[in-house]
C-alpha cells in the first residue's frame, strides 16, 4: 500500500490508541444494560427475586419481540435511506390472515377455503411471504413513481392494508391451523427467525452494495444520483425487502397464536421505529446500524417484561416506554452536537 | 497572494449635483469578517436623493455584503452609516424597513398560497370592527397602489399564480408601500423579458422623479446607460471606484471589476491535445440554455465562463444526464449517444464534480472511504455479491495519499473536513472511475489558495495524460489561467468561445454581460 508518502492518512507510525473508536452500539448495550440492572435491584426490593437469573423470563421476553424485532430490521433499512414505513403493523395482520387461510387442516368443517385445507406448511409460508412482498413493492413504487412522501404513501397502504385484513374473512377469525403451521411460532423459533434475519441483513448492510447504496442514498440523494446509483429503483427494492420481512413476520405472528385475526399487528410499526431510532438509526438518514436495532428492540422487551416482573399496570409501561424513546433521541442529537462543536 | 495592478480611481469625486446637498445614504470605512474571510473592507458608498445608483463587480466582491448591511440583515464590524446625514445602526430587516430602507431580494420573499394585497399588507392589515381584518379596504388600498405605479395585477389573486415578473412588480409594489426613500434591487431583471424590463424602468424612472434613492445591482452594462446616474463598482471586498454613467466608459469598469494579475497560481502545462472525444450540436433544454454547440478534445481543458444563471452549470447537469437535453445532439468518440441518466454518463467514461459541494456532492454523514468508493462499487471490486473492502481501502488509501486529503483517517465522517479537503474526496470518487471526460463545475469554489493550487496542478497533470476536461469556474482568473479554449455563455446561449491567445478578462466579461 502506497500510503505513507504523504503521511496524512492512515494511521502509520500513530498509536493505536488514536484510531480506536467505541462502536456506538456500545453506549446503546449500555442503556440495556442499565435497564435490566434497575429492573434487577427493584426486583429484589419489590418482588423478592431475581430479574435477570431466570432463563424463561428472559426467553418469553425475547420472544415477546421477536416479531417486532423482525420487523424493525426492515424499518431499519429503510430509514437509514431516508424514509419511513408506517404500514409494516398492517402488513402483519393481511399476512397473518392469508397465510392462516392456507394453514387450515380439514378437521374443521369452517374453513375460509374448504377445498384448500391440508396443504403442505410451505404453501402458507410462501403466500404470506408474498403477500408481504407486494405490500412493500406497493410501497416503493408508489414512492418512487410519484414521488409523493414516504409518510404518506405507506400511511395509504397502512389503512388500506388493515382493510383488506378485515374484508378477507369479514372480520371473523381464522382459527384450526395445522401442527406444521404452528411449529414456526413455537418455543424458540420465532427468536432464531429474529436473530437469523437480524444476522443476514447486518452483513448485507455491511458488506454488500446493497447496504452501500442504502446508506448513500439516505446521506444524500442527489449525491447518490450524481454518483451513478439508480436510486428509484433501489427505494422500490428497499421498500419490497421490508415488506417481506413485514410479511415474514405476519406468519410468525399467526403461528404463534395458531390463528389470524385482523387485529393483529397494531401499532407494531411504531414499536419497530422507536427501536431501530432507540438504536441509533438517524430519521434524518445516512445513519443506523442493525445491531443496534437489535439492542433497541432488546430494550423495548425488556421494559415491557420489567414492569410486568414488578406487578406493575400496563399503562405506566407505556409511559416509560414514550419517555424512553424521546430521551434515547435527545440524547443521541445532543451528544453529535457536542462532537461537531 | 495576488498581486494587484495599481488601479487609477477615475471620478471618485462626482460632480455637485442640484439635488439635497445632504446624501441619502452615506457609507464609510465599512469593514465586515465572517470566519475566514474579510468580506468588505473600507467599503464607502454615497446614495444621493432622486438617483438611480448601480453596484458593480464580480461574484463575491462583496456587494451583497454591503446590500445585506444596508438593509440591516447584517451589522457591519466597524465604519460609518449615515442616512440623511444622522449616524444609525439597524438592528433588524424590520428596523431597516421602518427608517425607509426597503430590499427586494433576488430569491423573491412572497408568500404563494396568499394573495397579493395579503402579501403587501402583511404586518400592517386594515382592522374593521371587532379588530377583524377588513378584506374589502385592504383589496382597495391594494388597488390604489398598483395603479399609482401602473401596475396591472388583481389584489385578489394568489402569488402563486402570477408569473415571475408579475411576483417581481408586487416586491416593488411592496416595497414602495412602505413609504420607503431607499429601495434596494439585486437583479432584478434576471428573470425578465424585455418588455417586462421596460415596464420595471419605468416604474424606476417615476420613483425617481419623487426624489427617491434606488440602488440598483447588476450584472449588465446596458442596463447601466439607461436607468442608472452613477456606478460604483467593487472588487475583492473593497470600493474601487464611483463614476457618473454620463461619462461611462465600458473598458473602464471591466478593467476595474476584474484588474488583477494572473500570477502562477495556474501551473498550466501543455497537453498533447488529440481527437474529438465530444462533439454537442445544438444541445437544448427548453427555458434553460438553447443550441449549445462545441467540440472537446482529448488533453483539452475547455473552460466555461459566465455569469451566475447563465446556463453553464445546467449545460453541464444535461451533459451528465441529470437533467436529460429536450432536443440536440451528444456524440461522444464519435457514437451518437443518448445520455438519460447519470449512470448512462458514468458508462460512457464521463465524470462530474458538481456545483454545490453540500447539496449534491458529499455524503457527509459517510466516512471518506465510504465517500470515495460510491462510484466504482461494481465490477471486479464486488465479489459474489460482496463489495471487496480491503481491496477498495487500499486504492482508496492511495488516492487520499496523492490528493494530499488532510484527514486522520478513511473512517473519518467528510463532515468533520475542511471544504479543499471534502473537494478532494470527490475529486478522487471521481478519479477511481478512471474518466476519459471530466466536467468539473467550480472546482475550487470556497477552498483556500493553497488547495485552490494543488486542485489546479492537478486538472492539468490529468489533461497531460489525455483527460479531456470541462471547467466551468466563475473567477476568471482560473478559467483564463487553465484553459485551453474558453466557451463563453450568456442568458442560455454560447456568446462565443475564445481561444486561448485571444482570450483576455475584458473579452469574456464582454461576451458574458453582452
Amino acid at each position: 500500500m502506497a500510503i505513507s508518502n504523504a503521511g496524512q492518512i492512515g494511521n502509520a507510525g500513530k498509536p493505536a490508541k488514536s484510531t480506536f473508536r467505541l462502536p456506538g452500539e456500545a453506549r446503546i448495550f449500555v442503556v440495556l444494560m442499565g435497564v435490566a440492572l434497575l429492573f434487577e435491584v427493584l426486583g429484589w426490593f419489590l418482588v423478592g427475586q431475581s430479574f435477570l437469573a431466570n432463563t424463561d423470563r428472559l426467553l418469553v421476553m425475547i420472544l415477546q419481540v421477536s416479531v417486532i424485532g423482525i420487523i424493525a430490521v426492515g424499518v431499519t433499512q429503510i430509514i437509514i435511506m431516508d424514509g419511513i414505513d408506517l404500514s409494516s403493523g398492517s402488513v402483519v395482520a393481511l399476512t397473518a390472515m392469508v397465510s392462516a387461510s392456507l394453514a387450515q387442516t380439514s378437521d374443521f368443517g369452517r374453513a375460509v377455503f374448504p377445498s384448500l385445507t391440508d396443504l403442505p406448511v410451505v404453501v402458507p409460508l410462501l403466500a404470506g411471504l408474498l403477500v408481504g412482498l407486494c405490500c412493500g413493492l406497493l410501497n416503493g413504487f408508489v414512492i418512487a413513481k410519484t414521488a409523493i412522501p414516504p409518510f404518506i404513501a405507506t400511511l395509504g397502504v397502512m389503512v388500506t392494508a388493515r382493510g383488506l385484513a378485515k374484508w378477507y374473512t369479514e372480520g371473523e377469525p381464522i382459527s384450526m391451523l395445522s401442527d406444521d403451521y404452528a411449529a414456526i411460532g413455537s418455543g424458540v423459533t420465532p427468536i432464531l427467525i429474529f436473530l437469523g434475519v437480524a444476522a443476514v441483513f447486518h452483513v448485507i448492510l455491511s458488506y454488500t452494495r446493497y447496504g452501500k447504496y442504502t446508506y448513500a442514498i439516505g446521506a444524500n440523494r442527489a449525491a447518490a444520483r450524481v454518483s451513478g446509483i439508480n436510486v428509484n429503483k433501489h427505494l422500490v427494492i428497499v421498500y419490497t425487502v421490508a415488506g417481506l420481512l413485514s410479511g415474514l413476520a405476519g406468519v410468525v405472528t399467526s403461528a404463534r397464536a395458531v390463528s389470524g385475526q385482523a387485529g393483529m399487528g397494531m401499532m407494531y410499526e411504531l414499536d419497530a421505529i422507536a427501536a431501530a431510532v432507540i438504536g441509533g438509526t438517524s430519521l434524518a438518514g445516512g445513519v443506523g446500524r442493525i445491531t443496534g436495532t437489535v439492542i433497541g428492540v432488546l430494550i423495548l422487551g425488556v421494559v415491557t417484561s420489567g414492569f410486568t416482573f414488578l406487578r406493575i399496570d400496563a399503562y405506566y409501561q407505556e409511559i416509560v416506554k414514550g419517555v424512553i424513546i424521546v430521551v434515547a433521541v435527545v440524547a443521541d442529537q445532543y451528544r453529535q452536537r457536542n462532537r461537531r462543536a | 497572494m495576488l498581486s494587484l495592478a495599481p488601479e487609477k480611481v477615475t471620478a471618485a469625486q462626482p460632480a455637485p449635483q442640484k439635488v439635497a446637498a445632504v446624501p441619502l445614504i452615506e457609507v464609510k470605512g465599512v469593514r465586515k469578517e465572517f470566519p475566514g474571510v474579510v468580506a468588505l473592507d473600507d467599503a464607502s458608498f454615497c446614495l444621493r436623493h432622486g438617483t438611480v445608483h448601480a453596484l458593480m463587480g464580480e461574484n463575491g466582491a462583496g456587494k451583497s455584503t454591503l446590500m445585506k448591511i444596508l438593509a440591516g440583515v447584517q451589522p457591519p464590524d466597524k465604519g460609518v452609516f449615515r442616512l440623511n446625514g444622522q449616524d444609525v445602526t439597524l438592528s433588524s430587516p424590520l428596523d431597516a424597513l421602518e427608517k425607509g430602507i426597503a430590499m427586494i431580494h433576488q430569491e423573491l420573499n412572497l408568500m404563494p398560497y396568499m394573495t397579493v394585497a395579503e402579501n403587501i399588507w402583511i404586518r400592517r392589515e386594515p382592522l374593521g370592527r371587532f379588530g377583524l381584518i377588513d378584506h374589502g379596504r385592504m383589496a382597495d388600498m391594494t388597488r390604489q397602489l398598483l395603479s399609482e405605479l401602473a401596475i396591472d395585477i388583481d389584489p385578489e389573486s394568489l402569488v402563486r399564480d402570477l408569473s415571475i415578473s408579475e411576483r417581481q412588480m408586487v416586491e416593488i409594489a411592496k416595497a414602495v408601500s412602505y413609504n420607503s426613500d431607499v429601495l434596494i434591487m439585486d437583479e432584478p431583471t434576471s428573470a425578465l423579458t424585455e418588455h417586462e424590463v421596460a415596464h420595471l424602468f419605468r416604474i424606476i424612472k417615476s420613483l425617481r422623479a419623487q426624489g427617491k434613492g434606488i440602488i440598483y445591482i447588476t450584472h449588465k452594462m446596458n442596463e447601466l446607460s439607461e436607468i442608472a446616474d452613477e456606478v460604483t463598482i467593487f472588487r475583492d471586498g473593497r470600493y474601487i471606484g464611483c463614476m457618473q454613467t454620463e461619462r461611462l466608459d465600458r473598458d473602464e469598469i471591466i478593467r476595474m471589476m476584474v484588474g488583477r494579475e494572473v500570477g502562477d497560481m495556474f501551473p498550466k502545462e501543455t497537453a498533447q491535445i488529440g481527437e474529438v472525444v465530444m462533439s454537442v450540436r445544438n444541445l437544448t433544454l427548453d427555458g434553460v440554455f438553447h443550441d449549445v454547440s462545441f467540440e472537446l478534445r482529448s488533453g483539452e481543458i475547455l473552460g466555461v465562463a459566465g455569469l451566475i444563471g447563465s446556463g453553464r452549470s445546467n449545460v453541464a447537469e444535461t451533459l451528465f444526464g441529470v437533467t436529460p437535453a429536450s432536443s440536440g445532439s451528444i456524440s461522444l468518440f464519435g457514437q451518437p449517444v443518448t445520455i438519460s441518466s447519470p449512470k448512462v454518463a458514468m458508462s460512457h467514461g464521463m465524470a462530474f464534480l458538481t456545483e454545490d459541494r453540500k447539496d449534491t456532492g458529499c455524503f457527509l454523514k459517510l466516512s471518506i472511504q465510504e465517500n470515495m468508493q460510491i462510484s466504482v462499487l461494481g465490477g471486479d471490486n464486488v465479489q459474489a455479491g460482496f463489495v471487496r473492502q480491503s481491496a477498495l481501502s487500499s486504492v482508496c488509501e492511495e488516492m487520499s495519499a496523492t490528493l494530499r486529503v488532510k484527514a486522520p483517517g478513511l473512517y473519518e465522517r467528510v463532515e468533520n473536513l475542511s471544504g479543499g479537503n471534502q473537494q478532494k474526496v470527490l475529486i478522487g470518487r471521481w478519479l477511481l472511475t478512471n474518466p476519459r471526460i471530466l466536467i468539473l463545475d467550480e472546482p475550487t469554489r470556497g477552498i483556500d489558495v493553497g488547495a485552490k493550487a494543488e486542485i489546479h496542478r492537478l486538472i492539468s497533470r490529468l489533461a497531460c495524460q489525455g483527460v479531456a476536461v470541462i471547467m466551468i469556474s466563475s473567477e476568471l482568473p482560473e478559467v483564463l489561467g487553465m484553459s485551453d479554449r474558453v466557451m463563453v455563455m450568456h442568458e442560455g446561449r454560447v456568446t462565443g468561445i475564445l481561444d486561448r491567445s485571444e482570450a483576455d478578462q475584458v473579452r469574456i466579461m464582454q461576451l458574458a454581460s453582452h
